[in-house]
């Protein structure tokens, strides 16, 4: 976060940073201070962000890929771009396959049967070898990604987009001239986006818009410079780390599947490292053998057999050998037929397949989509268990009071009552993040140690006691078994502490990785990490975060705590605070911080260069013949003795170059961002005669409102007085106080019409129910002309529940179980509804 | 003389996060007025609390103060609300148990143990923001933290502000970085960018604003003044309070003033009494 103050220009993005990152805005304003930063922000609504930044522009929801196309060709028309920068760090000038192919909002390989793409002809030109890219270092050729890219977003221009997304022309143009100075070379601009941008059916695209954006300005891998999720809670980046996700283990490593494909280790590794499908190895030591002399297009992830034996030893110890596929067997495997995400399991509980739930540190029945068929489903399980401070709504979804709804009413709502619903809940109360030790991963990557605070209140207990008591209590009852079956159980490695208590020091040394041989941590990271058993090591992108002190004790790098800056221009990347996956580099791809020749900052920013190449340095004193390194103050991003002709930027793609044009199976809606609208919208799609995305993926297509009904954008989000499904918050009475009542907010115009004043009690409906809400009707929300019409926009907060001091009906009783195509994220940011008096 | 020592509330950086209220609320160990009839919230088309008004258990809060004009659109100004701690208080002035002091370095001090809940300050200050409290029939209203303060700490709402919005130093000092600051924003998007409380009332007050645009904006008065029967009651009641109290108890002025301050005294005084 405290890069944020080296920016030039921030553009804030479905976010409304100044309530749900105060602490983030905070080195925004102190860009402001240092460097005269210019703030942007770009909402549906105008929020407390609106306020602090320099220029706001509304947008209506759902329109992201529209409003960032214009500006991609506003900038490509007028050339705009960093060329250098393009030209070097990114595939502008690969060519592109002939087969590929786009028409009327539909890539080549459409299967609208199945709604999905075969992404066969996503890909790039080969030279006779089949393996080297063929490009054009001047981007003249139509195939070349630069020019397809140019020509796909040539129908983005500025009047067909403000006609979609009903933001004031000049106020748009404003946006995208201003926004388009960072790609000066002493200028850096820097996109900050949460979840008004991702939680769409187009989520991922939206975010690929800014990569084309970003690649286009030259500002990625610079200091002030980025796409910076913002996290919604302290430790999402922790959790996504270590694989709390349904398509991963931890590392980022697609998690295997029950395919024949994927049947034993050598058919996984070859189906996730890139490139080596294609390898005619029949077992591990020839796949070794292959991976030492080098797969064509397969970027840093060639490693990839290396991190997952690893992790297996990590996981299995003695019982993980080479005799036994390193016990690949003994990994869950997931049914290549199913949809694990949220929206899929709670459709899959609600049908009766799922037994028993553990609900830790989530309250679906508030936060979840669809939250009245959530809710429905939890009284199909068979038990349940509550993990939370309290007893919050899905705790005590099976109560009286967990059934009322508005007036009543059970408009599209099926109810329950106590006698009837047979799910046993039990609950076990959890430590407060500041009565537990462990560590956290912010935003930034930044891995903090936290200590204890304050002691447990009762019998309440941290996370890890509950996990690690539960592992040994099921090892305990397998205890002696000798089916094959139960070998996951009894041949796993648990041992995290002595006596009752677990360490997280422990946890922590098993991530970063460790040598079979003596325990000692692998200290240099995951360079060090072999498949040959030697290694063991958790996660592989936290590799590196232990070390040993001269006393021979762990010294655990999230603990430190030093607040110097080591940058020697002040740019703030404090690298001995705390630990920094991967490898405690501050800012990813830091090789574009300086020209490709790698010695010559770009043109007047020489204080933002992080890394450069020392043709003299001897890196290591071992290798005294290998002269010439990557130095500087931050850990390089690129291979450390490779000269700066050989040194890719974006280590983990097969191209080793930032991606307009993505490829294959990078995304399954196509490799260029197409606007569509959102599954629900009040008006059709200008751009193409495609109405949704046509990869999304749509569980209850009956479900679908119409405007006959339904005339009005519904949306969802946060106020800063509380915190995510408000469990925490709205049981703070001073909090309480703050925010007491479950509102929406409409603007005058909508009030007008609807007869609708402030204080009113109204309720707001979908085809998934409807909820009582306190209405606000505010200058702060304005209708949007879209294609020449008035479109109205009613703004939910999505926080309240029947519980606590603050209490309201969730307003996820109105949002849709409508997936995006690639991570299933749900689209509670634009559907339809209605709205009148109670 | 002490150095004055004072807050300083920039309103370009605030972000209307409402820390500094739950800080001030923890400081003073003042309880929520969580009340299932009270409307609260959004009430008045903006994020209002409490009718954007102080009350006995709340002595500040931020006001959110919506604007509309063609040239500038919608603008949302945020304005941190409390005791002004002004230079020469009025509450002060009037009140008969002498319950104010004024400290030597800027904060108005109330004494709870002296005051008698009689509510002249209520009707005198021209801020309208001392409560009463009926449960412990005293007025109250924010102490600049003065025991924090004492103890060689900031008051807590400067102390847990995160964009750096409100500040607390010498006077002297802060009123140079507000001259910067002011100057800074008129270039920078902000033409009526303004100082509040240097000069106000005269002697200004003891709480300093940096406002982007003019007060009313903030719904603060562009012209505070103290009423006329204040000054009256400062030079001529207050030096003879003794044998004048009973006195002008008699004249009929002033017991319409006595009998107002007694009907709101049984009905609780919830709403500032000033017009």
């Amino acid at each position: 976060m405290v890069d944020l103050k080296n920016t030039d220009v921030a553009l804030i993005m479905g976010s409304n940073m100044a309530e749900n990152h105060p602490i983030g805005m905070k080195w925004l304003g102190e860009g402001r201070r240092v460097r005269g930063t210019k703030i942007i922000h770009v909402d549906p609504r105008y929020t407390r962000t609106s306020v602090v930044a320099d220029l706001y522009c509304p947008m209506r929801s759902g329109t992201d890929i529209a409003f960032l196309g214009g500006m991609i060709n506003y900038i490509i028309q007028n050339k705009l771009y960093h060329e250098e920068y393009v030209k070097a760090y990114t595939n502008a000038s690969y060519l592109v396959a002939d087969g590929f192919d786009f028409q009327d909002g539909l890539f080549s390989g459409y299967d609208a049967a199945k709604r999905t793409y075969d992404n066969k002809t996503w890909d790039y030109q080969y030279a006779e070898d089949g393996t080297t890219i063929l490009k054009d270092p001047t981007l003249q050729n139509p195939r070349c990604a630069f020019q397809l890219m140019a020509k796909h977003y040539l129908r983005y221009d500025i009047d067909s987009v403000v006609k979609i997304t009903g933001s004031p022309k000049n106020k748009y143009l404003e946006v995208i001239k201003l926004f388009a100075t960072t790609s000066a070379p002493n200028k850096t601009g820097n996109i900050m986006y949460a979840m008004g941008i991702t939680q769409h059916t187009v989520g991922s695209q939206n975010v690929k818009s800014f990569a084309n954006v970003q690649l286009l300005l030259g500002n990625m891998g610079r200091p002030g410079g980025g796409i910076n999720a913002l996290r919604g809670e302290n430790n999402v980046q922790g959790a996504t780390d270590m694989a709390l996700l349904f398509h991963i283990i931890p590392g980022y490593i697609d998690s295997p599947m029950n395919t024949a494909a994927q049947k034993n280790l050598l058919s996984f590794v070859k189906a996730v490292t890139p490139g080596a499908a294609k390898v005619p190895a029949t077992n591990m030591a020839e796949f070794r053998a292959a991976v030492a002399a080098g797969i064509p297009n397969s970027g840093f992830k060639i490693n990839t057999s290396k991190w997952v034996v690893s992790m297996l030893k990590a996981w299995y110890g003695d019982a993980c050998t080479e005799a036994n596929d390193w016990a690949y067997h003994y990994l869950p495997k997931r049914d290549a037929a199913k949809n694990y995400s949220h929206i899929a399991m709670f459709e899959a509980m609600y049908k009766g397949e799922i037994d028993g739930l553990f609900v830790m540190g989530s309250n679906p029945v508030v936060g979840g989509p669809n939250a009245n068929k959530e809710q429905a489903a939890l009284t199909k399980l068979k038990w349940m268990v509550s993990v939370d401070l309290w007893l919050n709504e899905t705790s005590d979804f099976w109560t009286f009071r967990a059934w009322e709804r508005p007036h009543g009413g059970t408009h599209h709502t099926e109810t329950f009552e106590p006698k009837d619903i047979q799910t046993e809940v039990f609950f076990l109360p959890a430590c407060a993040v500041y009565e537990k030790e462990g560590t956290a991963a912010q935003t930034g990557r930044w891995v903090q140690y936290r200590w204890k605070g304050a002691d447990e209140v009762g019998q309440s207990k941290s996370d890890l006691w509950i996990v690690d008591q539960l592992s040994k209590k099921i090892q305990e009852l397998y205890k002696g078994s000798t089916r094959p079956e139960d070998e996951p159980l009894t041949k796993m490695t648990w041992g995290y502490g002595h006596g009752e208590e677990p360490e997280p020091i422990n946890v922590g040394l098993e991530y970063s990785g460790y040598f079979v041989a003596d325990g000692k941590p692998i200290a240099g990271g995951f360079a060090n990490l072999k498949d040959d058993g030697s290694t063991a090591c958790g996660n592989w992108v936290y590799c590196g975060q232990m070390a040993t002190k001269p006393d021979g004790s762990l010294l655990y790098k999230p603990q430190k705590r030093d607040n110097k800056d080591n940058s020697k221009t002040g740019l703030g990347l404090y690298s001995n605070w705390g630990w920094c996956w991967p490898v405690n580099r501050r800012i990813v791809y830091n090789r574009c911080s300086i020209k490709p020749d790698g010695v010559t900052p770009w043109e007047g920013d020489a204080d933002r260069v992080l890394i450069h190449w020392d043709p003299t340095n001897v890196s290591d004193p071992t290798k005294p013949d290998v002269v010439g390194a990557w130095v500087g103050d931050d850990v390089c991003d690129c291979a450390k003795t490779a000269p700066p002709d050989k040194a890719v930027p974006f280590l983990m793609r097969p191209e080793g170059t930032g991606c307009f044009f993505a490829a294959k199976g990078s995304f399954k809606e196509g490799p260029f961002p197409e606007h569509y609208e959102p599954w629900e919208s009040p008006v059709k799609n200008l751009m193409n005669s495609q109405a949704v995305n046509p990869a999304s993926k749509i569980w209850e297509p009956d479900k679908k409102g119409t405007t006959a009904d339904y005339p009005y954008i519904g949306t969802t989000y946060r106020v800063v007085e509380h915190w995510q499904t408000g469990a925490l918050t709205r049981t703070m009475p001073w909090l309480a106080e703050l925010m007491p009542n479950m509102f929406v907010e409409i603007s005058e115009e909508l009030g007008a019409i609807k007869e609708i004043k402030n204080g009113d009690k109204v309720i707001v409906s979908t085809t998934r129910g409807d909820i009582e809400a306190v209405a606000c009707v505010t200058k702060r929300i304005k209708p949007f002309v879209v294609d020449g019409e008035q479109q109205h926009m009613v703004g939910a907060v999505w926080q309240y529940g029947f519980k606590g001091y603050a209490t309201g009906d969730p307003a996820n009783r109105l949002t849709p179980h409508v997936g995006d195509a690639n991570t299933m994220i749900p689209e509670y940011k634009a559907w339809l509804c209605n709205i009148r008096r109670a | 003389m002490t150095r004055l020592m004072t807050n300083l509330y920039d309103s370009s950086k605030c972000t209307a996060c409402r820390g500094c209220f739950t800080a001030c609320k923890d400081s003073n160990q003042l309880p929520a007025v969580f009340d299932k009839s009270y409307f609260g919230g959004p009430g008045n088309g903006t994020y209002d609390s409490k009718d954007g008004d102080t009350d006995a258990n709340t002595y500040m809060m931020i006001r959110f103060n919506e604007t509309e004009d063609p040239v500038d659109g919608v603008r949302w100004n945020f304005l941190k609300w409390q005791c002004m701690h002004c230079m020469e208080p009025a509450c002060l002035a009037v009140c008969p148990k002498s319950a104010y002091t004024k400290l030597d370095w800027g904060a108005t001090f109330h004494d709870e143990d002296k005051c008698i809940g009689c509510q002249y300050c209520t009707y005198a200050c021209p801020f309208g923001i001392p409560k009463y409290r009926k449960h412990t029939d005293t007025v109250t209203k924010c102490t600049l933290c003065y025991e924090r303060v004492a103890e060689g700490l900031t008051p807590a709402c400067a102390r847990s502000c995160a964009p750096g919005a409100v500040k607390f130093g010498y006077r002297d000092e802060l009123l140079e970085e507000a001259r910067i600051r002011v100057k800074f924003l008129r270039a920078n998007g902000f033409p009526r960018a303004t100082i509040y409380g240097e000069t106000e009332l005269g002697a200004g007050t003891n709480k300093l604003y940096i406002l982007t645009d003019t007060p009313d904006k903030f719904g603060l008065p562009v012209n505070p003044q103290v009423e006329g029967n204040t000054v009256f009651w400062q030079d001529w009641v207050q030096p003879y309070a003794g044998w004048l109290i009973p006195l002008a108890l008699g004249g009929s002025a002033v017991s319409f003033v006595t009998s107002r301050v007694v009907a709101n005294k049984n009905e609780e005084h919830g709403k500032g009494g000033h017009a």
